[in-house]
C-alpha cells in the first residue's frame, strides 16, 4: 500500500490490481497440505510397534531365505560324506582332521540329517518355499478374487446371484479333503505336462508340488476374497463419480478397475497379507502328509516331518523347522493386523 | 424360516453330490490303479481282480452304478483291506476320531470361552495381555508343531506320557491338547471381542442400573449376547477338527478316520477314498448347516433370507 493513499478519494491505485504473487496466494490458503492415503496409513503403521517389528521380522526371515544361502558354502541336495547326523555345531571326524590341517571348514549351526545334509541350508531353503507359496499363492487368490468379486457386485441382479451360488457352494466344500485328492491327481498330468510337451519344461524348474499348490490355491481360496470385494464393491457402485464416470462414457472394464477396485484396496492389501500365513500354514501341512513339496526339495513341513523319525535319537532336529515356521506364520498374521488398523480401521472386529 | 431352511438342505444336498462327483473322476485322473503295488499280478489275475470290482466297465458306468449304491446308503467294499466294507472301516475309525475330537471341541469351548470372558474383564490388564499373547501364539502355531514339541517334552525328556495308541487315558492327553490348542485360543479372541462389544452396549447399563448384581448381568445378559460369535464358528471347529486329525492321528498313530483317508489315496484304494470324502464332506456340511439354523434360533435378531 502506498502512503499518498487517500481513503476516499474516487483514484484508484493500479497496484492493487496487479496479479497477485506466490506468497500472497500462499497465504489464503487455509487447509494444510492434504494427507494421501497411503501417507496416513503409512504413519498410522509406523506408531503401531508390534506391526513394525513384526515387519522387520519378516525383511529378517526374507534376508535369511532369498540372499544369505549364496553366500552359503554347502548345497542344499548336497550329501557329505561322513557327516551324517552331526549334532548342532559338531563336525566329523574328517572335518576335525582338516581342521587339524589347518583348513578352515565351516560350521554346520544346526547339525546334519541322516544323509549328512547341512540342516541350516535346508532350513533356508525351506523358508524360501514357505515365503514363495504364501505370497504367489495370496497373490493368485487376490487377482482371481478381486476380479471375480467386482464383477457379482458391480453388474447385481441375476449375474450376482449366479456368481454368489458358486462362491456359497466352494465356501461349503471342505477344503482339505479336496486339497490332498488334488495334490495326488494333478501330479500326474503336469508330470505328463512337464516331460512330453514342449514349452512346458520351466513346471519341472517349479518343481510339481509347488505348481500344485498354486493350482489348489487359485482354484478353491479366492471365495473369501471375492465376498469382501464384492461387498466393498455394492456400496461402492452407488457413489456418484460412478455415475459421473459412467456419464462421461467410461466403459465397465474402466470403471471396475480405475475407479472401484483402487477405492477398495485397504481391505485388498489387507485380506491378501492374511491371506499368506494360511497358504504357507497349508504348505507346510501338505508337507508334513507326505504330498506337497517334493523330495530334495526340503520345506519346512517335510523337515519336520522327517524329524520326528528321529524324535528320541535327534530332537534337536525339530526345533528349527517347528520355530521357522511358527515364526513366519505369527509374524504374517501381526503384518495383518497392523496393516488393517493402519489401512482399514473399519474391517476391525 | 421354513423356505430358508428348504433352501439351504437342497443347497447341502447339492454339494456333497458336487464332492462326490468331482472325487470319483478325479481319483480316475490318477494313473496306476489299487493292484499295483502288489507284486506284479499276472495279466488274467488283474483283469478278474478289475471285473470282481467292476473297474473293467467305462467310467460313466461305473460312476452311475456308483452313485446308485450310494443312494441305498452302500459304499462298496474296501479294495485293499479284503472283506471289509467300506461303511464298517469308516464306522470304526470315526467312532476313535469322533472320541478324540469330541473332547478336543468341548475343551476349547470350555477353556476357550471363560479366557475371553477374563480377558475382556481386565481389559488393558497384565491378565489381558497375557491371555492375549497366548493366543496370539496359539493361532501361529500349527498344530502339527505343537504335538512333536509337546512329544519332545513330555515323552522325550519327561518320559510322563505315551506317544502312540489309544489305550489309556493318559493316551488321549497330548493329542487332545494339540488338537484343541488352535480352536481354544481362537474362541478366546473372539470371546473377547465380542464381550467387548456387549459390554459397551447399553442394555447393560439399564441392567446396571436397575440394580442386578453383578453376577447376573454378567451370565444372563452379557455371555448370552457376547457368545453368539463362538456358535457360527462351531461349524467351522468341527471341520477344523476333523481334519486336524488327519496330522495327529499321523503323529501320535491313532486307528481314526483320517488315518485312514490318507492311506487310502496312497494306496488308490478307490472305494475307500470315495467313501471317506463323502463321508467326512456330509458330515462337515451338515455341521455347519446345522450350526447356521441353530444360529437363527439363537439370535431372534438376524433375518431369515
Amino acid at each position: 500500500m502506498k502512503n499518498n493513499h487517500k481513503p476516499f478519494s474516487m483514484h484508484l491505485d493500479v497496484s492493487d490490481f496487479l496479479p497477485a504473487d506466490k506468497e500472497e496466494k500462499q497465504s489464503l490458503v487455509i487447509m494444510r497440505e492434504s494427507v494421501s492415503f497411503w501417507r496416513d496409513g503409512a504413519r498410522r503403521f509406523r506408531k503401531n510397534k508390534i506391526a513394525m517389528a513384526s515387519l522387520i521380522v519378516i525383511i529378517l526371515i526374507f534376508i535369511f531365505a532369498f540372499i544369505l544361502p549364496y553366500f552359503y558354502p554347502y548345497g542344499y541336495e548336497q550329501q557329505i560324506r561322513g557327516s551324517e547326523n552331526l549334532a548342532p555345531l559338531k563336525y566329523s571326524a574328517a572335518e576335525l582332521a582338516r581342521i587339524e590341517a589347518g583348513e578352515k571348514v565351516f560350521p554346520h549351526f544346526l547339525g546334519t540329517d541322516q544323509l549328512g545334509r547341512d540342516l541350516t541350508i535346508r532350513l533356508m531353503l525351506g523358508s524360501r518355499i514357505s515365503l514363495l507359496v504364501g505370497i504367489v499363492a495370496s497373490f493368485l487368490v487376490l487377482l482371481i478374487g478381486s476380479l471375480y468379486g467386482s464383477i457379482a457386485g458391480y453388474f447385481g441382479g441375476k449375474v450376482d446371484m449366479i456368481m454368489m451360488r458358486v462362491v456359497d457352494i466352494i465356501y461349503t466344500v471342505p477344503d482339505i479333503l479336496i486339497i490332498i485328492l488334488l495334490m495326488v491327481t494333478l501330479k500326474y498330468p503336469l508330470q505328463d505336462l512337464a516331460n512330453n510337451v514342449p514349452g512346458f519344461t520351466w513346471i519341472n524348474d517349479v518343481g510339481i508340488g509347488l505348481i500344485s499348490i498354486f493350482i489348489v490355491f487359485s482354484l478353491l481360496y479366492w471365495v473369501g476374497m471375492a465376498r469382501i470385494v464384492r461387498g466393498q464393491i455394492l456400496s461402492l457402485k452407488e457413489q456418484e463419480y460412478v455415475t459421473a464416470a459412467r456419464a462421461l462414457g467410461a466403459t465397465h472394464r474402466r470403471i471396475i478397475g480405475k475407479h472401484l477396485l483402487v477405492n477398495c484396496i485397504g481391505p485388498l492389501i489387507v485380506t491378501t497379507t492374511l491371506q499368506i500365513p494360511s497358504a504357507i500354514f497349508t504348505e507346510s501341512f501338505l508337507s508334513f502328509v507326505g504330498i506337497g513339496v517334493q523330495a530334495p526339495m526340503p520345506s519346512l513341513g517335510s523337515m519336520a516331518s522327517d524329524a520326528i523319525g528321529g524324535i528320541y535319537s535327534y530332537p534337536h532336529r525339530l526345533f528349527a523347522p517347528a520355530i521357522m515356521i511358527s515364526l513366519i506364520i505369527l509374524s504374517f498374521n501381526l503384518l495383518g493386523d497392523g496393516l488393517r488398523d493402519a489401512f482399514d480401521p473399519k474391517l476391525k472386529n | 424360516m421354513g423356505r430358508y431352511i428348504a433352501k439351504r438342505v437342497i443347497m447341502a444336498i447339492f454339494t456333497i453330490w458336487l464332492v462326490a462327483t468331482i472325487t470319483f473322476f478325479l481319483m480316475f485322473l490318477v494313473p496306476g490303479g489299487p493292484f499295483l503295488a502288489e507284486k506284479s499280478p499276472s495279466a488274467a489275475t488283474l483283469e478278474a481282480l478289475n471285473r470282481k470290482y467292476g473297474l473293467d466297465k467305462p467310467v460313466i458306468v461305473q460312476y452311475k452304478n456308483y452313485m446308485l449304491n450310494l443312494l441305498k446308503g452302500e459304499f462298496g467294499e474296501s479294495i485293499k483291506q479284503r472283506g471289509r466294507t467300506v461303511g464298517d472301516i469308516i464306522s470304526t475309525g470315526f467312532k476313535v476320531s469322533a472320541k478324540v475330537g469330541g473332547i478336543a471341541i468341548l475343551v476349547s469351548v470350555l477353556i476357550g470361552v471363560p479366557l475371553g470372558c477374563i480377558a475382556a474383564l481386565n481389559r488393558g490388564k497384565w491378565l489381558d495381555n497375557l491371555i492375549m499373547v497366548i493366543a496370539t501364539f496359539g493361532i501361529a502355531v500349527p498344530s502339527f508343531v505343537l504335538s512333536t514339541v509337546l512329544m519332545i517334552i513330555f515323552s522325550v525328556w519327561l518320559n510322563l506320557l505315551p506317544t502312540y495308541g489309544l489305550s489309556s487315558w493318559r493316551h488321549y492327553i497330548m493329542p487332545v491338547i494339540a488338537l484343541s490348542f488352535y480352536p481354544t485360543a481362537y474362541i478366546s479372541r473372539l470371546m473377547r471381542t465380542s464381550m467387548l462389544d456387549v459390554l459397551g452396549q447399553d442394555y447393560m447399563r439399564t441392567a446396571k442400573a436397575k440394580g442386578l448384581s453383578q453376577f447376573k448381568t454378567l451370565f444372563k445378559h452379557a455371555l448370552r449376547n457376547a457368545i453368539l460369535p463362538v456358535v457360527t464358528y462351531l461349524g467351522p471347529l468341527i471341520a477344523y477338527t476333523l481334519t486336524g486329525s488327519f496330522i495327529i492321528e499321523k503323529i501320535f498313530t491313532v486307528p481314526g478316520l483320517g488315518n485312514e483317508f490318507i492311506s487310502s489315496i496312497t494306496g488308490r484304494d478307490y472305494t475307500m477314498i470315495m467313501g471317506t470324502t463323502i463321508f467326512l464332506a456330509t458330515l462337515i456340511i451338515i455341521m455347519n448347516l446345522l450350526v447356521d439354523i441353530a444360529y437363527k434360533i439363537i439370535d431372534p435378531r438376524i433375518k431369515f433370507k
